[in-house]
């Protein structure tokens, strides 16, 4: 059925851009893995390794929601304003309360348990992306707007609920989610990891996942083909909802409080992440292990220049350069696209 | 004429202000195949995606096989045997060709609690459409890097995954050679042949007099013209579609 020429114009279509595009990221990532390793032996010690995966893992939760979003043509600029507000939520529940606020010490006692606190950190979320959701996609306002809005009214939201102050002190169990580990790996990072299988799992074996792609890729399209584009849409904001639900409740119990002023900036982070991993912000190609690795390659690059006693100065404009770089890419690969 | 396969009554569509159609009575015969012409802006595709379901009529009623319908998305339509290839041909550029054939009504396999894609299956009942289209299209390679003939055997092939009762084709023939517009005629014969109702929309004159059995004109929305092609001729319908002839 695959007659000769086709073979042939199939060799003569290899694209480097596409090519730089898609392995762009995992090269770099090893490639400051080696420089790392060779110029700092502490580097590649696996207490070191953990804390980054640890670093990493926070973030990369709410860039995995993000990714989700981003695929569909979308952003969510609101992720580090609705993880405070979430995280909170959770405390609030924890505690029963903002009576005993500042208790703290494990030996602190719960009012509620554990899974309730969960339950109303992910609702939280949820239900803060579900807002937004809708806004995008029944009142027809950009994404870029609505959640602008969202990160400013969240995080006054959160301000508003907690009084300004933390909620902190948290019972054994709560923090263990934060603080524990499972053998020599800790907690969030078993989440983060076993939440972007799931992720990887629904994005490339399920409708929804086809469908996430499709409209990315040309909504009016894949709304002609009866893809409730709409539908997906929403859902992808509420993913994203959960995941800051998640990654607040994680930071939470890692820092033993929860602040209103939690996850400040986090959006363009995690924006980084996932561009860097390969990403496209015009929607309709990327995936989540591209974002897993653009995470990596954040917390390694931060971790290592740390560790080289590089000034914070110069790490922000690495990452910064990192971040153009990649976007860059994405662009010539789009043009490549459009030019056949 | 033959049988009505679809009915259309007194059907309206306004964008806002825009009225794009008024007041459309078109009957389809069964196995039979209809030319739908008029200048750009005239209310072809609207007609075309009203009776799809993918726009829900302003006014007026989409009758098939003798009973009302409502069509609330393209999935009812499809699963009353309604398939369209859509002006631009409406594919996703990121997807292949296989998930583009299947997009809207993939196909699914069990694994345990999970209902996953089952790329397989779908990549070779999409590699025997092609085939059957003569297209010399991969299942599995990406739209994006596709010929202008292999893009439009990937609309085409979607017509093609149920037993259709009606094809409405919206300007299948735009972009493609002649050899390919050979194709597409010919397909549409063989449509035709089966019993299955054609509705071809096209710009090109030579196209629609090859294959049509019936002119439709609209004009700004309107009806100005239904009548066998044998009873007509390029230069009416071209007046027809300029205005330069009111109505026939
Ligand atoms: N979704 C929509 N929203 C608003 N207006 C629309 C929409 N779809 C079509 N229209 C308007 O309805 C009118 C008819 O458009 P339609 O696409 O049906 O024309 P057409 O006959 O298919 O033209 P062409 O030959 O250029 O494809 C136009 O004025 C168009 O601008
Ligand atoms: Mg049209």
């Amino acid at each position: 059925m695959s007659p000769m020429p086709d073979t042939i114009l199939r060799v003569g279509r290899f694209d480097p851009a596409e090519f730089a595009a898609r392995y762009a990221a995992p090269l770099f990532l090893l490639l400051l893995i080696a420089v790392f390793t060779a110029l700092e032996p502490r580097f590649a010690h696996p207490l070191n390794v953990f804390n980054i995966l640890r670093q990493v893992s926070i973030s990369g939760l709410v860039a995995i929601g993000m990714t989700f979003v981003i695929l569909t043509k979308g952003i969510d600029l609101s992720v580090g304003s609705l993880l405070a507000l979430s995280g909170l939520v959770g405390a609030y529940v924890a505690k029963g309360g903002l009576d005993d606020r500042f208790a703290l010490g494990g030996a602190a006692t719960a009012a509620n348990p554990l899974f309730l606190v969960v339950l109303a950190a992910l609702a939280a979320g949820m239900l803060g992306g579900a807002v937004q959701g809708l806004a995008i996609t029944r009142l027809k306002v950009p994404p870029f707007v609505v959640t602008l809005g969202g990160l400013t009214a969240f995080r006054g939201a959160a301000l508003l609920f907690s009084g300004g102050g933390p909620i902190s002190g948290f019972s054994a169990d709560y923090a263990w989610w934060g603080q524990g580990r499972i053998g020599m790996v800790p907690v969030p990072v078993v989440i983060f990891l076993g939440a972007a299988l799931i992720a990887h799992f629904v994005l490339t074996y399920t409708v929804f996942g086809k469908h996430v792609y499709a409209t990315g890729g040309n909504e009016r399209a894949a709304d002609l083909n009866g893809v409730p584009t709409r539908r997906v849409v929403f859902i992808t904001y509420v993913i994203s909802g959960f995941a800051c639900g998640l990654a607040g409740f994680l930071l939470s119990a890692r820092l033993n409080s929860a602040e209103a002023v939690a996850g400040s900036g986090l959006e363009l982070t995690v924006i980084a992440a996932v561009v860097i991993g390969g990403t496209s912000l015009f929607g309709g190609v990327g995936s989540i292990v591209g974002t897993v690795i653009g995470a990596l390659l954040l917390g390694v690059l931060t971790n290592g220049l740390v560790l080289l006693n590089v000034s914070s100065f110069i790490q922000q404009i690495v990452i910064g350069i990192t971040l153009v770089a990649a976007v860059t890419l994405d662009q010539f690969a789009v043009r490549r696209r459009q030019a056949q | 004429m033959k049988p009505p396969i679809l009915e259309l009554k007194n059907i309206s569509k306004h964008f806002g202000a825009i009225q794009a159609l008024e007041g459309i009575d078109v009957q389809l015969g069964q196995g039979e195949v209809v030319g739908l012409m008029g200048d750009n802006g005239a209310g072809k595709s609207t007609l075309v995606r009203i009776i799809a379901g993918n726009f829900q009529p302003s006014a007026g009623e989409v009758i098939l096989a003798g009973e009302r319908v409502r069509f609330a998305s393209s999935a009812g339509a499809r699963q009353s045997g309604i398939e369209v290839v859509h002006q631009d041909l409406a594919l996703c550029d990121n997807l292949t060709a296989a998930d583009n054939v299947f997009l809207g009504r993939e196909l699914r396999r069990r694994i345990g609690p999970f209902s996953i894609l089952d790329y397989r299956a779908m990549a070779r009942r999409a590699a025997e459409l092609f085939s059957e289209l003569q297209s010399e299209t991969r299942p599995n390679d990406k739209v994006r890097l596709m010929s202008g003939g292999q893009r439009q055997a990937v609309a085409i092939a979607r017509t093609r995954l149920s037993d259709a009762r009606i094809v409405l084709m919206d300007e299948p023939t735009a972009a493609i050679s002649v050899r390919q517009v050979g194709t597409v005629l010919d397909l549409i014969k063989r449509l035709r042949d089966r019993g299955i109702t054609v509705v071809l929309i096209s710009h090109r004159m030579p196209d629609v007099f090859a294959v049509a059995d019936r002119l439709v004109v609209l004009r700004r929305g309107r009806k100005v013209a239904d009548k066998p092609i044998a009873d007509t001729t390029p230069e009416e319908a071209t007046g027809l579609i300029t205005g330069a002839i009111a109505v026939a």
